[in-house]
């Protein structure tokens, strides 16, 4: 099992960041030519962002492409590069409905078949930053076999529903957060929590992180580098849930090869949700 | 592809570059570099440029590149972006990217 905790967001037109994001090891970094790319700049960042998903140093991280939606007058180009350059992941803002998934779901498998990739190579994450979207949530989750996340976002979540963040145990965001979340788990997808705009602000990062943790979230969407060791240090398990991880796994490997069905451990059993969840623990002992 | 008018495409920060494309009416292809790494990496630099021209079958105009220590992918990317610009071209085809 991969962990999918950290997902680093890089602007598409900066060369420095681009080559060097990899060092802060997220577990998925997500090539941004959407907001952090002005429209003047779309051209040139589609080029960088290209040849960006080529370089070696991405070979173990999960690279994700953020598109402009479909309909505005960059999105097909941004998806035709994204694919074109065998990104691992799309990423479609402002989705709203399902029918947003199945449109550029379409698109993908129209242009793998033109560049002769294999059909489903590219996986797809729906950002969900609306009050439609949120309503809408489970049947975007389920919307095409290619979905692998979604992601709640914020800001815009905010401004449609009329309100802002306080800070705190941000009740705002408990209906998407948990709507979300139950539309990722009923899934079987991963789900993202929003980004954390003070770069600056631990304190209050790391309150949010504990909220989307308890809550279930995989990860955080991440704008700055300096965020992914403070969430990995986060989610990482205490040595006492690393030890029973351990020995979880350990018992149902000895079982799966002696032949057994039921395994037990110190003498209780343990049942697939046990040895699932142990795997989770493994999967966010690594830290950057 | 021709390069019909003056096009600029990149940064001047660290490890960008910047390049400016114009038409010329000599006829040939000027390429023109400068970098603060020119002694260490001149020559490699100079490949990608021709290299990615080459791909986009730039002939001739003037190409001056501005170089701030950027890697080779950032080198074809803004190289690309700027021949696009000034070809006032429809997307280039993926297929001369890579």
């Amino acid at each position: 099992m991969k962990a999918r905790r950290s997902m680093l967001f890089v602007p598409g037109d900066n060369p420095a960041m681009l080559s060097t994001a990899f060092v802060y090891k997220p577990d998925s970094v997500m090539f941004d030519l959407e907001d952090a790319v002005s429209p003047r700049e779309k051209d040139s960042a589609r080029f960088l962002v290209f040849h960006a998903l080529s370089l070696a140093a991405y070979k173990d991280i999960e690279r994700v492409v953020r598109i402009n939606r479909l309909d505005s007058e960059y999105g097909l180009k941004d998806l035709a590069v994204a694919v074109k350059g065998r990104a691992d992941v799309v990423r479609l803002p402002k989705t709203d409905s399902a029918e947003d998934i199945r449109e550029l779901e379409a698109h993908v498998t129209r242009l793998e078949k033109e560049y002769g990739h294999p059909t489903g190579e590219t996986k797809l994450i729906a950002a969900i930053e609306s009050a439609s979207g949120v309503v809408n949530a489970l049947t975007i989750a389920t919307a095409s076999p290619r979905m692998i996340a979604i992601a709640l976002a914020g800001f815009d979540y905010l401004v449609d529903m009329q309100t802002r963040r306080s800070g705190g145990s941000e009740p705002e965001l408990f209906y998407a957060r948990a709507t979300v979340l139950h539309a990722a788990r009923a899934a079987r997808i991963d789900a993202f929590d929003v980004a954390y705009g003070d770069v600056n602000d631990d304190e209050g990062f790391l309150r949010e992180v504990q909220i989307a943790k308890q809550l279930g979230f995989n990860g955080k969407s991440l704008i700055h580098p300096r965020q992914v060791d403070l969430l990995h240090r986060a989610y990482a398990p205490t040595e006492k849930e690393l030890e029973r991880a351990k020995r979880v796994i350990a018992a149902a490997e000895a079982a799966h090869r002696n032949g057994l069905g039921v395994v037990s451990l110190d003498g209780k059993m343990i049942d697939p949700p046990v040895i699932h969840e142990a795997e989770l623990v493994l999967s966010r002992v690594q830290v950057a | 592809m021709k390069i019909l008018k003056e096009a600029i495409a990149g940064t001047l920060e660290s490890s960008d570059l910047l390049v400016k494309v114009a038409p010329n009416n000599t006829g040939t292809l000027d390429v023109v570099i400068r970098s603060e790494v020119i002694k260490q990496f001149g020559k490699q630099i100079r490949r990608v440029i021709d290299e990615t021209l080459g791909k986009l079958e730039v002939s001739q105009g003037s190409v001056v590149v501005e170089d701030k220590g950027a890697l080779d992918y950032a080198i074809r990317a803004r190289v690309q972006a700027a021949v696009q610009r000034g070809a006032a071209a429809e997307d280039l085809k993926l297929e001369q990217l890579s």
